[in-house]
């Protein structure tokens, strides 16, 4: 899923749009098409989304940086999300946040030199009861300590 | 008089007003009805009760993000918004309660954890409603630490690096992030009054930020406009004009009417002493209801611009540099050589221009000059190259020479037809009140050669777009006619109420004849015929149809007959004479009607009568003491003529730029040189002035007292915010020269000559500049049975009796394309510049538009070997220009369109001089042309720029 894709064309990006534009609200559709498709939102894409749904450039960006789920470039092959919020970092989360970005030498929403891994902040994965929690690619990981991060990151091959 | 007025009350409402039944509540113990939808803050505001509020304003709808206006209501669990509660009957609210007033201050108290606290350095000290409410609500202390924060630009150690500075690309205004409060206000203002969409919240939570564009935009490469509308919602310095960032706090204000378009927006003009720190819409005027653009707001630096000319100047002939002289002298300069060329070459060798956009008690006394002082009609005016068909067409068809309807009308409108008018640049006010309507779900139909940005941009799309060959104006209308006939969607109640029945008969027949039919002239207009007939169902049948029209329509060889077939449409689905509905002119320049109504035409006097009636020249020579010619003069394409014939040899220009403005630049050239006295009054030394021998410095608007006439016939009042630079006002130096040449006018305030215009002219006869002080507006006409004016036209019956239908033959224009000239140019404005650009090309607004580019379909361009950007070469049979191309497919292949802004481009060199059958409007918007790429230049740009150059010398002071 999230993966390094060649940059899109604006072909590309046009047939995306048009895929959805029957959808009632087609926004939020197109932009997830677009960030599954390449792994990110191109920014090439912003005024054509505009154009097609006849709305201001202004409005798509407005949405597009409301969710950070939404990236304006691609992540590394995986992605490593740690909780941040309050159960977990009353469980030892930020020291677990702590060794891990040292470990990959990155800031947060930083990606490894090797392209193997972006890490980054989420608040509540709603699995407080195993706190401290972790997402890899989209697979919730509990009770996560400094030994199964290394486990975890080495798994993903940082 | 008074000259300085205060304001009529502009209290923040909170929230828009509304319409419906009455709702009675309780508010604080008082009772208080309201119109049913209202919010409870308007109500307690109409009650005189201020709820504390910071993101509610009344231009644009509740939001509710502040938490500010909180209130208790009895039987309402919480404290609800005020202004997202609409009132109900009996509503027992208290705005002052212990709990709503800890929740407010408790809601202040985090805002200003989060604001820099340096007011008294701050642009908005003393006119910012943060700090306004931090009194209100009794903010004592801030009880939260400093914590990171993106305002303070310098951290405890070190720079902060999560400081954002302010954008400052707009030249008008700033956006400091510093002071924003994400109140929304702005954005919301884009999208609801400007219609623009530019703006939005970029990220959440804590990050949130106004953003222009998107990622990489700043305000400048966004898509706003600049209206000014954001900055006039921003309740705090963070959209801040720069002017006043650079002036202070204006500390008192005029009202007067904006002197660019015929929109006639109102303004206050905010001053300290004499220098102006801001123009503000104002919002009850009732053109703009709070709303401006950018040329309005923000472009009004012109005024003090370096090269504006303060002292008369003389010169002998045209080959020498000018000499400055005193007022007197050149007066008498002046009036010496007029009367010398009337004794050599006789009474109707010469004559006068007036101003569209002078008042309209300096264009009557401009005209007054010829027929009393001159003793000709040799009158015309400006809008003979615009809206001169408008006034045949409309006289012919309904009875007067202007528009039906007041722009309050498009609010209920349901379909509208936009045809020849691009409101977007040329009326953008206007535009973005329609575009209001359109969004909330009227239909729209345009007629334009060019893809203009009301056929689709954000939130508006037109139905249908007939994007029709320039020239064949005439074919389409008259086919949309020919549907609405032969399908049985004509209004015939109406149409035999109202109009002479046996003339729509002749027309309904003229019409069905299968060569009107939309697949006959298919081939010919370029536009699909089941498009056009679409169209035509969708007007007949739509509800409440609006039509407004622009230049596109009335420069053409069949201007006139366009205005008559608009007219025609209009009339046939029984859309004329009330609300909604209408046939609207949209006028070019802010007093064009004026100048018409005026008796600016060499035909007609004051109120459009002829000067062959015996009975009206009666009340003009009873009134002046004086004989008034009773043959029409001449037109400015005839004084042309008659200058190279050598018949015609002196000319009094005011406010005008005829060798700019005027087609077939090198024929105005050649009239002008052959006059041996020609007077520009005028700010600048305008084009026309390098063929002058007497320049007369001119007024702005800011500087003079008097009304402006604007396209609904809006009557406005214009007050003198400032004494003129110039040391006159202009109808002044008009009345030096009129007394000069033996007139004895005694005229001490435009008043009096108000009160001259409404003794002599029945549609003027109740107005007084009393009446304008009390009502605000008057639209005319005004007289004894409309004492308060006439905002509807036609409503109980059509001026002229019964509305009469004429046949509207289709006749080709004899500038045909051809081998050597295949494209056909059109032409038009831009927002940020307006006219000949003598004022808006010396304001920061060139940032937008630096010089005229021609757009072409890149189908046209390829075949040319022509790339965006490159120099071009753009001739016709007249004349050739090189300005740069711009590549797009807003125009259609085949045709080429530009602009008319800069002079040293000249689009007019190459525009032709056919002119419309009734009104020699000139047809600036059909030229057949060639484009081929070009390295510079042209010889006559050359020739023409040197010519120039050395006509603008000034001698210097001795």
């Amino acid at each position: 899923m999230t993966q390094t894709t060649p940059a899109p064309s604006q072909d590309d990006i046009l047939a995306l749009i048009g895929s959805q534009l029957h959808l009632e609200g087609p926004l939020l559709p197109i932009l997830h098409l677009i960030q599954q498709s390449y792994g990110h939102v191109p920014q090439i894409a912003v005024p054509l989304i505009a154009d097609a749904l006849n709305i201001g450039k202004a409005e798509v960006h407005g949405v597009l940086s409301f969710y950070h789920d939404f990236r304006d470039i691609p992540a590394g092959r995986h992605v490593v999300k740690i909780c941040r919020a309050e159960a977990c970092q009353a469980m030892g989360g930020t020291a677990v946040a702590d060794h891990a970005l040292q470990r990959l030498g990155v800031e947060w929403h930083g990606t490894t030199a090797n392209g193997a891994v972006t890490v980054e902040p989420v608040y509540c994965l709603g699995l407080c009861a195993c706190a401290p929690a972790a997402m890899v690619d989209g697979r919730v990981v509990g009770r996560v300590d400094t030994a199964r991060m290394d486990d975890l990151l080495s798994g993903v091959g940082a | 008089m008074k000259d300085f007025i205060i304001p009529w009350d502009d209290r923040d409402m909170g929230t828009p007003a509304k319409t419906g039944a009455a709702v009675t509540l309780t508010i604080d113990g008082f009772d208080i009805t309201v119109p049913e939808g209202t919010s409870v803050m308007r109500a307690a505001a109409e009650a005189g009760i201020s709820v504390p509020k910071l993101c509610a304003t009344d231009s644009v709808e509740a939001f509710g993000s502040c938490r500010l206006c909180v209130v208790e209501i009895e039987g309402r669990r919480g404290t609800p918004a005020s202004c997202t509660t609409p009132v109900a009957p009996g509503m027992v609210v208290h705005t002052q309660s212990s709990k709503v007033r800890k929740i407010r201050k408790g809601v202040m108290e985090l805002y200003i954890s989060d604001h820099p606290l340096d007011c008294l350095t701050c642009a908005a000290n003393g006119d910012c409603e943060l700090q306004d409410m931090a009194g209100a609500v009794g903010l004592r202390d801030v009880r939260y630490e400093p914590g990171r924060n993106h305002f303070e630009q310098r951290a405890v150690v070190g720079d902060n690096p999560e400081y954002i500075p302010a954008d400052c690309s707009n030249p008008y205004f700033t956006y400091d992030p510093q002071k924003c409060i994400v109140c929304s206000r702005c954005v919301r203002a884009c999208e609801e009054v400007q219609g623009t969409f530019a703006l939005t919240i970029e990220g959440r939570g804590f990050d949130s930020r106004v953003k222009a564009g998107m990622a990489g935009d700043d305000f400048l490469s966004s898509d706003c406009v600049s209206c000014g509308a954001c900055v006039q919602a921003c309740p705090t310095a963070t959209l801040q004009e720069k002017s006043v960032i650079e002036l202070g706090t204006p500390d008192r204000s005029v009202v007067t009417t904006c002197a660019y378009c015929g929109v006639g927006c109102s303004f206050k003009a905010e001053m300290q002493g004499d220098q102006l720190v801001r123009m503000v819409p104002h919002k009850q005027g009732k053109a703009n209801r709070g709303h401006s653009c950018v040329k309005g707001r923000f472009a009004w630096g012109y005024a003090t611009h370096k090269e504006r000319i303060l002292h008369p100047m003389i010169r002998d002939s045209i080959e020498e540099p000018w000499r400055e002289v005193s007022w007197d002298e050149a007066i008498g300069f002046a009036a010496n050589r007029m009367r010398g060329l009337q004794e050599k070459y006789g009474r109707r060798s010469v004559g006068v221009i007036t101003s569209s956009r002078c008042t309209n008690e300096e264009t009557f006394l401009v005209q007054k000059l010829t027929r009393a002082v001159f003793g000709n009609n040799n009158t015309d005016t400006c809008a003979r190259v615009c809206h001169s068909p408008t006034g045949y067409g409309l006289g012919q068809t309904f009875g007067t020479s202007a528009g039906t309807q007041d722009f309050d009308s498009v609010e209920h409108t349901d379909v509208v037809i936009i045809i020849g008018a691009n409101p977007t640049d040329g009326h953008p006010v206007f535009a973005s009140r329609l575009k209001k309507r359109l969004r909330a779900g009227a239909k729209l139909i345009v007629i334009d050669p060019r893809r203009t940005n009301m056929v689709k941009s954000a939130h508006i799309k037109a139905a249908h777009h007939l994007a029709l060959r320039p020239g064949t104006n005439v074919a389409v209308v008259t086919a949309l006619a020919h549907v609405i006939v032969t399908e049985g969607l004509a209004d015939e109640q109406y149409i035999r109420e109202r109009c002479d029945w046996d003339e729509f008969r002749e027309y309904a027949e003229f019409v069905s004849d299968p060569r009107h039919a939309p697949e006959a002239v298919e081939e010919l207009t370029g536009v699909p015929a089941a498009e056009l007939r679409a169209a035509a169902r969708l007007f007949a049948t739509g509800g409440n149809g609006a039509i407004y029209y622009g230049l596109g329509v009335t420069e053409h060889s069949q201007g006139s007959t366009t205005v008559i077939g608009i007219a025609n449409l209009a009339m046939m689905t029984g859309n004329v004479g009330r609300t909604g509905v209408g046939v609207n002119p949209l006028r070019g320049q802010n007093n064009v009607q004026g100048s018409c109504d005026m008796g600016s035409f060499p035909h007609e006097l004051p109120g459009y009568r002829h000067v062959k009636l015996p009975e009206v020249r009666a009340i003009f020579e009873n009134a002046w003491g004086v004989a008034i010619d009773p043959e029409p003069g001449l037109r400015i394409p005839n004084m042309l003529d008659a200058a190279v014939d050598g018949s015609f040899k002196g000319l009094y220009c005011q406010g005008e730029d005829i060798l700019q403005s005027d087609p077939d630049t090198k024929h105005v050239a050649a009239g002008l040189a052959a006059m041996e006295c020609v007077i520009v009054h005028d700010l600048f030394l305008n084009e026309t002035a390098n063929y002058a021998h007497v320049f007369l410095p001119g007024s702005t608007f800011l500087e003079k007292n008097g009304t402006f006439t604007n396209a609904e016939r809006r009557i406005n009042m214009v007050r003198k915010v400032m004494a003129p630079m110039n040391g006159y006002e202009d109808w002044e130096v008009t009345q030096m020269l009129a007394n000069a040449m033996g007139a004895g006018w005694t005229y001490t305030h435009p008043s009096q000559i108000m009160a001259e215009i409404a003794a002599t002219t029945p549609s003027f006869a109740g107005v007084t500049y009393d009446k304008i002080e009390a009502m605000g507006s008057v639209q005319w006409p005004c007289n004894d049975a409309n004492p308060d004016g006439t905002p509807l036209m036609h409503v109980d019956g059509f001026v002229r009796g019964k509305g009469r239908f004429i046949v509207t033959e289709y006749v080709p224009t004899l500038e045909k394309t051809g081998p050597r000239f295949p494209l056909l140019l059109t032409t038009g404005r831009i927002l940020s510049q307006y006219n000949v650009g003598a004022q808006t090309r010396r304001t920061a607004n060139v940032v937008w538009h630096d010089q005229d580019v021609l757009e072409i379909h890149p189908h046209d361009a390829e075949t040319r070997g022509v790339k965006d950007g490159d120099f071009i070469k753009l001739a016709s049979r007249s004349g050739e220009i090189t300005l740069r191309a711009q590549i797009t497919d807003r125009v259609s292949p085949g045709v080429v369109y530009t602009t008319f802004h800069h002079p040293d481009t000249q689009a007019n060199v190459v525009t032709t001089d056919f002119s419309d059958w009734a009104t020699n409007c000139p047809e600036y918007k059909v030229t057949a042309v060639q484009v081929s790429p070009s390295n510079g230049p042209t010889d006559w740009q050359e020739e023409y720029a040197e010519q120039a150059a050395r006509s603008r010398r000034i001698q210097a002071a001795e």
